[in-house]
């Protein structure tokens, strides 16, 4: 099996499984809990925390536990919205984020909110020219992702920085759940940032844990209310065999990033390069700096994406529609909507996401089932 | 870069007239106590600066427990090379490229040790500066103020270039201020005071009130880790726990309530007294700010200073606690010291202190109570442990869970 859906979700690491089973055999005291059995549970949390925190040089108040990039994403808006909301009522984001964010956003302006999409280029991004004339006095939030979840487009997340610099009182929120251990760290760790989001099942940790970088000193209302744990910011006993699988799953993906990112660069370029070469064939993510290293969309005129998805599904190769959160709904993709490609095209388009563990072989299995399907496919044309 | 030792400019200590030599003394010592776990390193303490030559070590590693070294004022990581005027040319030109940003302006201080040498410092200056302007674009001289000082010093063993200059931590050398005993409970603001009493060069013995029941094991680790963390600024720190419990429930037994924390403050202090006698400290440090809480009102202060004449230094007497939180931030004991575990100070805390206690019936309520027997009983009882930079005392499973992370 060849497994390019890693955007979608990917397959936990057998030592991340390990420490899982581990922690919950082990250490299921509360943290909270006074007496010893209780404390040992608390000094793996932090423990815990501490390693996240010097991953990504931060510090240990600032990261705080989610159930994931949806409840981060959530929590970074409405958090904000909730907080900040005597100092305005205005939003600004992008027109093509993951729907944790549109669908938070537009839930806000049900409650009197108003919100700024930011339209995107040909190539799926913003512009900091935008988003300046964007800022009003009253805009209280900025929230951008880092690497587009159906493009793979990066944000000019420098640039962005340089604008926000100028307005150090509004929140930036960077989604950053695609751009973990992409060689990226340096755009989204920047120095104005308020608060990024993340998943573990996007790098090998377990479903229902991720967790949100808070700098200090930021305020943000709590939308989880109850015993008071992070810090009274998200109460709910601590996931704790899931937050130590990903703190062990973040440190193994941040162990020699640059050459796990250099080969899934070389592996998006070897199939890029070769299915370019085709008529029909259309490419949204292109061979540009500003696309990540491990995403590549593309369409094949005619031949709509689902058919696409299964045909390569017949010779055990998993690709998918442009985001798996809305392929089963039989939408166009919104990202591509948002570039203005033709709805005719968008609905034939496809993704392929790596990991660090895909190899070249597999790319050169993909090239060659690809020639053959592309040869079928001309019938329905 | 390569840097093959590091310059390190002292403090105030330069102004110190006839005491100078016991404070070089003093800060080559704990330089090398601090470094002590890299093993190629050489320091030599001289009049002017201290010289630590690498031999390999890694620099940003030294550097960084550098920073701890109370007495030094800053330090330049250096690059040795052979004197001849190409080498030096080439090794200016690259430490100039290395820390050039756009904009940038430059000057080249030079300092010749060794007057046999072919150029003298005004032709050097002049050499070396129109080099890096021919190799680094964009760069300009500036004189005054300039925003990158390239040092060049011609010594009888080679020449020495430094461009960066990082700030040191300041203060006196830990030792040549003599010795206090600091009372630490555990909170935000007795470690910040420990912080300020060694930076003024002091040398501290942590005494620590130990409770159990009515305070957990939890917390005495907790003080223990604290002190760890503060014994990165002095190398080691002794602490000192007296058992109080017995102390607490006499108390509460014979003296009205209003008076309880009167009246438990004035037996810590004696008690840190006369750990200070036995060790021949000459004062007490504690972490009180004035106003802070009930037991820091001045006349609060009078009813528990009655009880001895040794000087009570309290750093943090005027400061706000948004400032104290800072410096717990800066000094990275914040996080310890806001860990929810009860310590000796509140739990006998009565809801409503005198935050005017009568100096009169405080020494009236004491005489209640046998001061000198239950003083003899702590003093018995008392354990010392001599805590390092970096033990480890509120997680004993350190080393499990890194194996599971």
């Amino acid at each position: 099996m060849i497994y390019f859906d890693n955007s979608a979700t990917t397959k936990a690491a057998p030592e991340v499984v390990d420490t899982y089973a581990k922690v919950s055999a082990n250490y299921w005291g509360n943290p909270s809990s006074l007496h010893n059995f209780g404390e040992q549970a608390f000094n793996l949390l932090e423990q815990s925390r501490q390693q996240i925190a010097d991953l990504i040089g931060a510090k240990l108040s600032e990261i705080l536990f989610t159930s994931g990039g949806t409840e981060g994403d959530n929590w970074a808006i409405k958090g904000t919205a909730m907080a900040k909301r005597e100092f305005g009522n205005h939003l600004i984001t992008t027109a093509v984020e993951h729907p944790a964010v549109h669908n938070s956003m537009e839930q806000l302006k049900q409650l009197g909110f108003e919100v700024t999409y930011l339209p995107v280029d040909a190539n799926g991004r913003v512009s900091a020219d935008d988003l300046r004339a964007a800022i009003r006095p009253t805009t209280i939030l900025v929230s951008t992702m880092a690497v587009n979840n159906e493009i793979g487009a990066v944000q000019p997340l420098a640039e962005i920085a340089d604008v926000m610099r100028d307005f150090p009182k509004i929140h930036w929120h960077i989604d950053a759940v695609q751009g973990i251990g992409k060689g990226l760290a340096d755009l989204i760790f920047n120095d104005r940032v308020d608060f990024v989001t993340f998943s573990g099942h996007k790098f090998h940790a377990p479903r229902g844990i991720g967790f949100m970088y808070k700098r200090q000193g930021r305020k943000i209302a709590p939308l989880m209310a109850g015993g008071g744990q992070e810090r009274n910011l998200r109460s709910g006993t601590e996931n704790l065999p899931a937050i130590a699988a990903m703190a062990k799953a973040l440190r193994m993906l941040l162990t020699d990033e640059a050459a796990k990112v250099q080969r899934q660069r070389e592996i998006r370029l070897a199939i890029l390069h070769h299915i370019e070469t085709f008529a029909h064939v259309t490419i949204f993510s292109k061979d540009l700096p500003v696309f990540a290293p491990h995403i590549l969309c593309f369409a094949i005129e005619g031949v709509r994406g689902e058919t696409i998805v299964h045909a390569f599904e017949e010779h055990n190769i998993y690709i998918s529609t442009t985001s798996a959160c809305s392929s089963k709904k039989h939408v166009e993709s919104s990202t591509l909507q948002a570039m203005s490609i033709d709805e005719g095209i968008a609905t034939s388009a496809v993704r392929i996401s790596l990991d660090e563990h895909n190899t070249m072989a597999e790319a050169e299995e993909f090239n060659r089932v690809f020639d053959q399907l592309y040869q079928q496919f001309a019938k329905l044309r | 870069m390569e840097y093959s030792e590091i310059m390190v400019r002292y403090g105030e200590l330069s102004t110190k007239g006839k005491n100078k030599k016991d404070f070089i003394k003093q800060l080559g010592h704990n330089v090398r106590k601090a470094l002590s776990s890299f093993e190629s390193l050489e320091v030599r303490a001289q009049h002017d600066r201290l010289h630590v030559t690498l031999n390999g070590a890694d620099s940003a590693a030294v550097m960084d427990r550098l920073k701890g070294v109370f007495g030094i004022e800053n330090f330049s990581p250096a690059v040795k090379v052979d004197k001849d005027l190409d080498t030096i040319k080439a090794a200016v030109v690259a430490m100039a490229k290395e820390d050039f940003q756009p904009g940038m302006t430059f000057k080249i201080n030079t300092r010749r040790q060794d007057k046999e040498f072919a150029y003298d410092t005004y032709q050097l200056n002049d050499l070396l500066g129109g080099a890096v302007l021919d190799n680094v674009p964009g760069i300009q001289v500036q004189m005054k103020h300039p925003d990158l000082e390239l040092r060049v010093e011609i010594r009888m063993n080679g020449a020495f270039i430094s461009g960066q200059t990082i700030q040191g931590a300041g203060g006196l050398p830990v030792g040549t201020g003599g010795k206090a005993v600091m009372m630490l409970s555990g909170g935000i603001d007795s470690p910040v005071a420990s912080y300020y009493g060694m930076r003024r060069g002091v040398k501290l013995d942590m005494v620590h009130f130990f409770s159990p029941p009515y305070t957990s094991e939890q917390a005495l680790a907790k003080a223990k880790e604290l002190t760890a963390k503060l014994a990165k600024y002095s190398g080691g720190i002794q602490f000192i726990q007296v058992p109080f419990t017995k102390i607490q429930e006499t108390i509460k037994e014979a003296v009205p309530e209003g008076y309880l924390m009167t009246i438990q403050r004035r037996m810590m202090l004696r008690l840190a007294v006369a750990v200070a006698e036995m060790r021949h400290a000459k004062g007490i440090f504690n972490g009180e700010s004035l106003g802070q809480v009930a037991s820091q009102t001045l006349e609060s202060m009078a009813a528990i200073n009655d009880v001895t004449s040794m000087p009570i230094l309290r750093p943090l007497l005027s400061m706000d606690k948004t400032e104290i939180i800072k410096v717990a931030e800066d000094i990275d004991t914040y996080d310890l010291s806001i860990l929810p575990y009860e310590d000796c100070c509140t739990i006998f805390t009565p809801p409503a202190p005198k935050t005017r206690p009568d100096l009169k019936k405080s020494r009236k309520f004491e005489k209640n109570i046998d001061v000198e027997g239950l003083m003899k009983e702590a003093l018995d009882g008392i354990t010392i442990t001599e805590i390092r930079p970096g033990d480890n005392f509120l997680n004993q499973n350190e080393d499990v869970f890194a194996e599971l992370l």
